[in-house]
């Protein structure tokens, strides 16, 4: 920008709506660290050696089950990044390699899911999954978790796999590849960046969902850590040192692979936004 | 390769996605679509009874009320994102386009950092933040010399569902940010210089130049929004439980369809109704989704660079 004026202003208006985006998660993070007096005394305040308290975690981490809802999140989580990124690339290989009769027919069957959520029949998910016999475990949250992931996956994995040059896979032909060959040996490598994207992408609503675990494994110590802080507030409401901490717990974890990821993940919305 | 080894082979690698995709997502919508049309008996078996469900949905006054009320709520939450955040998302979209302006990818991750983060966390911080125990909004509204303005807004039933829709603007700005600033980056700087050359300023260049060759994302962004608004649950359910109080007066479809489905302190959990709402909430979004298919996107150019 050429004025300094108009230059100042924009980083004016830009610092600002800063502020406000992290002002909310600053502050809960800051007073969970606070001593009950401090909190409401002082609020903004920065935690400092006189008002610091961890009491609050230790309830978090005494008190729940804190620790092995984490576990959960966490076992859901890679097992639907898993499922997602093998079985979704292998469709999309297969949609963009193969030519085959139904070919834009399935593929627009596939991507149904992108616009319909599948939250919407969630009466019949649960008659399924009780049907299955497995309601209260984490496989049944796998499993809707990837039937939910599969349609973007499969749909940013095509535009991926149609880039790679058509050379590549034609000599590993010549060379006696046989496909599952060419398919795990040269295209999975080749098209890492754009499973880093479909990873994010998968990782953070499946973390962050309440409403499949609040209907699938509500209880039995079954819950994920979104469900857990949940219900976890909803015992302690009244308990700030708890409540804050409990909060922070769920936050920090985010941020901290937020900070990591961040790239990728601007760089995954920016190649797929444009289609 | 014989015919049947190709077939094979397709077989493999698209059996898992599509056997998944099919058993958890397309046949339990299609379930909970047939499930509408029929009545659970007290003797567990179902009763077809063709439309009858959706006429009491939408005339009996016990369920009509409630319906057309979180209905209106959710048009109200998906106007305000509309005229709120999208437009926030796009000034801050475009500021951030700006060529060469410093700290550029530091903004943008900030900002977008709420996004990021569970519903649930960020609708139990805001309710700390606002709540008149803590004082920390009043506080903070008193430093610019506004205390006087501050209420508790999240217990009264006239501003309880506007909060709740700012909390949500403020947590998904992201997104419309995101989408239309990647959309600004794709425009060629040489049409930007050719304007400039041509007397616009930045402003001027921006609305004349590059707001028409953005309008198919706004199309975008706009059905998205509508996709999530008339699918969202999480925040509300978090901040003032199932029953969406004070008074419904912040109910949507999502917590309606949670309500009747599961059922609560007011009445016992109803399958049939359940998923008579779960489809009229399939139709909503389906219109949505063709109004953008067939008419907005139908007549969106779009340029190719």
């Amino acid at each position: 920008m050429r004025k300094p004026a108009s230059a100042i202003a924009v980083h004016a208006i830009l610092g600002l709506y800063t502020v406000l985006a992290l002002f909310p998660i600053v502050l809960v993070v800051m007073n969970s660290f606070k001593a009950k007096r401090a909190i409401f005394n002082t609020p903004l305040q920065p935690p400092m050696p006189w008002n610091f308290d961890p009491i609050g975690y230790a309830k978090v981490f005494g008190d729940s089950a804190i620790t092995s809802y984490y576990l959960n999140s966490l076992v859901v989580t890679t097992g639907t990044i898993f499922m997602t990124l093998l079985f979704g690339a292998m469709a999309a290989w297969a949609l963009t390699e193969y030519k085959f009769r139904w070919n834009t027919l399935l593929a627009l069957y596939l991507s149904i899911g992108i616009m319909v959520p599948i939250r919407l029949g969630s009466v019949a998910i649960i008659q399924l999954v009780s049907d299955l016999n497995m309601i209260n475990t984490l496989s049944a949250l796998v499993l809707v978790y990837t039937a939910q992931s599969l349609p973007l996956s499969i749909f940013i994995l095509s535009e991926f796999i149609a880039q790679i040059p058509k050379d590549l896979r034609e000599a590993g032909r010549c060379d006696g590849l046989t496909e599952f060959h060419i398919f795990f040996y040269i295209v999975l490598p080749l098209i890492r960046p754009a499973m880093a994207t479909v990873a994010v992408f998968t990782m953070i609503p499946v973390w962050n969902d309440l409403w499949f675990p609040l209907l699938l494994a509500p209880t039995n110590g079954k819950q994920t850590i979104t469900l857990g802080v949940q219900q976890f507030l909803g015992q302690y409401i009244t308990d700030w040192n708890a409540v804050l901490a409990a909060l922070s717990t769920a936050i920090i974890p985010v941020l901290i692979l937020y900070v990591i990821f961040s790239r990728q993940l601007i760089r995954g919305l920016t190649s797929g936004a444009v289609k | 390769m014989s015919r049947t080894a190709y077939l094979l082979l397709l077989a493999v690698f698209l059996a898992p996605a599509v056997i998944i995709y099919s058993t958890f997502s397309i046949y339990p919508l299609l379930a909970t679509i047939f499930n509408s049309f029929y009545d659970r008996q007290d003797d567990g078996t179902s009763l077809f009874v063709g439309l009858s469900n959706f006429t009491t949905l939408l005339s009996d006054p016990t369920w009509s009320a409630p319906f057309w009320n979180a209905f209106r709520n959710n048009c109200l939450f998906f106007l305000i994102h509309m005229c709120v955040q999208n437009p926030i998302g796009l000034v801050l979209a475009a500021l951030l386009s700006l060529p060469r302006l410093n700290l550029r990818a530091t903004y943008r991750t900030l900002i977008f950092m709420p996004t990021m983060l569970s519903v649930v966390v960020i609708g139990f911080s805001w309710q700390l933040i606002l709540s008149p125990l803590w004082g920390v909004a009043k506080m903070f509204l008193s430093f610019f010399g506004l205390g006087f303005l501050f209420g508790p807004w999240l217990g009264e039933e006239s501003t309880a569902l506007l909060t709740i829709s700012l909390i949500s603007v403020w947590q998904f700005v992201g997104i419309p940010m995101i989408l239309i600033y990647t959309a600004l980056l794709a425009i060629p700087d040489e049409l930007i210089d050719a304007a400039t050359v041509d007397g616009l300023n930045q402003f001027q260049a921006f609305i004349w130049v590059k707001l028409p060759l953005i309008l198919p994302t706004l199309g975008l962004v706009s059905v998205l929004t509508f996709v999530n608004n008339f699918n969202a649950f999480d925040l509300i359910y978090a901040m003032k439980g199932a029953l969406a109080g004070p008074n419904f007066s912040a109910d949507i479809m999502g917590t309606l369809f949670y309500r009747v489905f599961f059922g609560n302190q007011l009445q016992l959990g109803d399958t049939s109704m359940g998923s008579a709402i779960a489809t009229m909430m399939f139709l909503i979004i389906l219109t949505g989704v063709m109004i953008y298919l067939f008419v907005i996107q139908r007549r969106m150019h779009r340029y190719s660079f």
